[in-house]
């Protein structure tokens, strides 16, 4: 068999899979996510799980640790060659399968002792109380095992997020964990703190755990990993050793996607495109906030749509919030029309002229139990207001009008937006800022969780506003789109913007490779 | 193909059901009040007398008037828990000013402004500090009445002034005043909710808070002006009472902003915000009255009417909530 052959060249020894997961499939409402995916773990190997937003690569993990369970004759997960199913996540961990979540599950109150134990049964004395020496003593065998010199009694939120990183660790340990899953554990450490931790990685590789490292940094995983898997649309793409690999192979077999049935913007007409000379409508210079974004220049023309690239988490939501007045700017400046203007708040925003279509519609976007009228006119109630008092023939009739504008298909304008699909209730926000006649659109991911007919329609009204001579910045997480959309790309890896490319040029690899650069 | 799947996802009928489930979550209390009218007419002498009723509104009306302020308070997803010591506060020191001398209006317009500053500085910490209205509220409850006491110095203020009394005492065409005042009330209080801008941004604050912030509503300023308009009311509430108990007492309206959030969960306003009606807080007002009073006449001593309220607070709302979620 070539797969065992090439891992005999890896690994010292060739060792059966300690687990395998095989034809897994998975479906949330209809939607298929993940369809007959495979993987096969070897003790003491890092194996590096690659794909993009959205390729499944969570779900596939929230299987292998029980959070999820696969579809009925949805696949088959194998533990040492015997075929296993988990109900729960405490079944899985009982059976030596740990996650270390990219968001950290700790009690920042309880002490590092506590938070490693935390789940198993503590030492008690005949009356069933703690015996908290024991308790502490366990917890200092298992930091002693990982090279660690934490105290065991500290509370864990006087801890840095490195070392939470640890205990984090500590605690898989604690469960004698044989499959270790880690996604995206360095994103918020520093270079000495990673060094630490593939140190540990090392370790455990020694001792026999098998790790499956998610991270979407190149340089990492060429680093630390023994074999890859790449999924893509939910689909098994690859799996082999890593050296039989390189960056580019990687990110070409990460986005290689079919672009038909995928809007297609016609005849970008951006000044720019047009030779003519316009002022920009709104200037970044060198923005920084308090949490990720770093030093972003940026010039938006009238009439262009620029996307945002980037992976998750490289700060493209953080920067449009500071633009948009949500959260606070550290430094830099904001120009509108040429004019440095003060935004602290998205009252200001709208005052200058942008909107804002946040990322998730539900919780940042949509009045729930109210009407379609009403969330559509929310914004520019006053216009059609007269000394306070709401005047609803004319909500009413302007509300009629962006529904046919926007094509939004509802039974009736006092319809709950609740009921709505999730293409209408995004168009429903978008009209919500037709109404304030922007002169810059801000869209945070605006196709997500959008049927297909859907989005198509989404971007040909974005289109549309741009031939009017709006300026949209557009963030999005699925590269076709972007590509589609877009005059010209603007990428954006950990705060910082590190490319930028016109229509012509851009390629879902030069995309990739932009957003993976780090630092 | 593209028209399939938005049917689909549309759910078709989903909406229908829920304008349903709407009408009968109203309905459905409405109709516990007419079963509650229904059976105390047989039990209860005299209950459905003209004199009777009319004393029925009477007693709710200043619980009414709070409620009222409730409602939009907890529409925006808080709770305002001074208004029972506000209500003391406003009826001593207006009762006070009317002693002193002043013109019986200034001196009841002067209670109704300790109450809107009461609720000024409950709406200026919720809204600018962050800090949960519960404590912020709660800190008030206390405050409010420790200022009632020291201003009072402990004891009840004789009011004299006949035109002070009136609003509390007095009758039009042989209704009582209070009637008139809760009346109008509910009428300004449903016409702001439902014609108003800031009626619109209180229920989309509530709704979600974030999306409004977002939308570009002054989330931080309309807090504060619901805030202060609870304290307005209890104000004003405060004032009514000292009228019809002739006097300002330091130990008036305790336990008022119990009965007052009583009455808007009756109502069917959501403690989380965003949902319910000042139609729905009118009915839960009533359904409270009609049970105290019915067992009044029935001679049920006052200690087991408290039992009797607690218990039918909690099986209204769970018996409307069941019948919500069958219908959903």
């Amino acid at each position: 068999m070539a797969v065992k052959e090439m891992l005999r060249n890896v690994l010292h020894e060739l060792k059966d899979p300690v687990l395998h997961m095989e034809g897994i499939s998975k479906t949330f409402s209809s939607v298929t996510v993940l369809n007959n995916v495979k993987i096969e773990l070897y003790p003491g190997e890092v194996h590096a799980l690659m794909g993009e937003n959205g390729a499944g690569k969570s779900t596939f993990m929230k299987i292998l640790a029980g959070i999820h369970t696969p579809d009925d004759n949805g696949g088959q997960i194998y533990l040492k060659g015997k075929p296993i199913l988990w109900k729960d996540p405490v079944e899985a961990r009982n059976k030596g399968i740990s996650v270390i979540h990219q968001e950290l599950n700790l009690s920042p109150n309880l002490t590092i002792s506590e938070n490693i134990l935390m789940g198993s049964v503590f030492p008690k004395n005949r009356l069933g109380l703690v015996k908290w020496e024991e308790v502490h003593n366990l917890a200092q065998k298992v930091l002693d095992q990982m090279g660690s010199n934490l105290n065991p009694r500290q509370l864990v939120s006087t801890l840095s997020v490195a070392q939470q990183q640890m205990v984090e660790i500590a605690r898989a340990l604690s469960f004698k964990a044989e499959v270790l899953i880690m996604d995206e554990p360095t994103a918020s450490l520093t270079d000495k703190e990673i060094k630490k931790l593939f140190d540990i990685i090392g370790d455990l590789k020694k001792q026999g755990v098998s790790i499956v490292y998610i991270s979407h940094r190149m340089e990492e995983i060429f680093k630390i990993s023994n074999r890859f898997t790449v999924l893509r649309d939910g689909e098994w793409i690859a799996s082999g050793p890593i050296e039989e690999t390189n960056p580019d192979h990687l990110v070409k077999l990460m986005v290689g996607r079919d672009l038909k049935d995928l809007f297609n913007r016609e005849k970008p007409s951006h000044p720019q495109a047009n030779g003519q000379k316009a002022a920009p409508v709104l200037e970044l210079r060198n923005i920084s906030d308090n949490t990720i974004v770093k030093n972003v220049s940026l010039k938006l023309f009238p009439g262009e749509i620029v996307g945002l690239a980037g992976l998750v988490g490289a700060g493209r939501t953080e920067l449009v919030r500071a633009l948009f007045g949500v959260s606070n700017l550290k430094s830099g400046e904001i120009l509108v029309g040429g004019a440095s203007v003060k935004i602290q708040s998205p009252i200001d925003a709208i005052a200058n002229g942008i909107a804002h279509v946040p990322e998730s519609r539900k919780e940042q976007g949509l009045f729930l139990s109210m009407s379609v009228k009403e969330n559509i006119l929310m914004a520019e109630l006053k216009k059609h207001s007269k000394s306070g008092i709401v005047s609803w023939k004319e909500v009413n009739a302007a509300a009629d009008s962006y529904i046919k504008e926007l094509n939004i298909k509802i039974a009736s304008p006092e319809q709950q937006v609740s009921n709505l699909s999730g293409g209408n209730q995004q168009k429903v926000v978008i009209a919500r800022w037709l109404s304030i006649a922007p002169k810059v659109l801000l869209l945070d991911e605006p196709t997500r969780g959008v049927d297909i007919g859907a989005k198509t329609e989404i971007h040909k009204i974005v289109s549309g506003l741009a031939e009017k001579g709006m300026a949209v910045l557009m963030i999005s997480s699925e590269l076709p789109e972007i590509l589609g959309v877009s005059d010209r790309i603007l990428v954006m890896s950990e705060g910082r913007i590190t490319g930028e490319l016109s229509r012509e040029e851009a390629t879902q690899e030069k995309i990739m490779y932009l957003a993976t650069r780090g630092e | 193909m593209r028209g399939n799947t938005q049917t689909i996802s549309q759910k078709p009928g989903f909406h229908i059901g829920n304008a349903l489930n709407g009408l009968w979550n109203r309905l459905g209390m409405i109709m516990i009040l007419i079963l509650l009218c229904v059976v105390l007419s047989f039990t209860a002498p005299n209950f459905l007398d003209t004199a009777n009723m009319l004393n029925v509104l009477k007693q709710v009306s200043i619980i009414a008037v709070l409620a009222a302020g409730m409602t939009i308070v907890i529409l925006t997803g808080g709770i305002d828990l001074s208004v029972g010591s506000t209500v003391a506060l406003s009826g001593v020191i207006s009762v006070m000013a009317s002693s002193a001398g002043v013109n019986p209006f200034v001196a009841m317009l002067s209670g109704v402004a300790v109450g809107y500053a009461v609720g000024l500085i409950n709406g200026f910490f919720t809204a600018k500090t962050k800090l949960p209205a519960f404590i912020v509220t709660l800190g008030s409850f206390t405050y409010v009445r420790g200022l009632a006491y020291v201003i009072s110095g402990g004891y009840p203020i004789v009011l004299q002034n006949e035109t002070f009394k009136f609003v509390g005492g007095g009758a039009i065409f042989g209704i009582p005043t209070p009637i008139y005042i809760m009346l109008f009330v509910y009428v300004v209080m449903f016409f702001i909710l439902k014609y108003t801008m800031f009626g619109r941004h209180i229920y989309a604050i509530g709704g979600n808070e974030e999306a409004a912030r977002l939308t570009g509503i002054k989330v931080e300023r309309s807090l504060i002006n619901v805030y202060s308009i609870s304290g307005l009311l209890a104000g004003l509430g405060g004032v009514v009472l000292a009228g019809r108990l002739y006097s300002g007492q330091p130990t008036a309206g305790q336990m008022y902003e119990l009965d007052a959030i009583a009455a808007v969960i009756l109502g069917g306003t959501s403690l989380t915000g965003g949902k319910g009606k000042i139609q729905g807080t009118i009915i839960g007002v009533l359904i409270m009255g009609v049970i105290g009073n019915g067992l009044t006449l029935m001679d049920v001593n006052f200690y087991w009417q408290l039992v009797v309220k607690g218990a039918v607070i909690v099986a209204a709302v769970l018996l409307d909530r069941l019948r919500g979620n069958s219908a959903a």
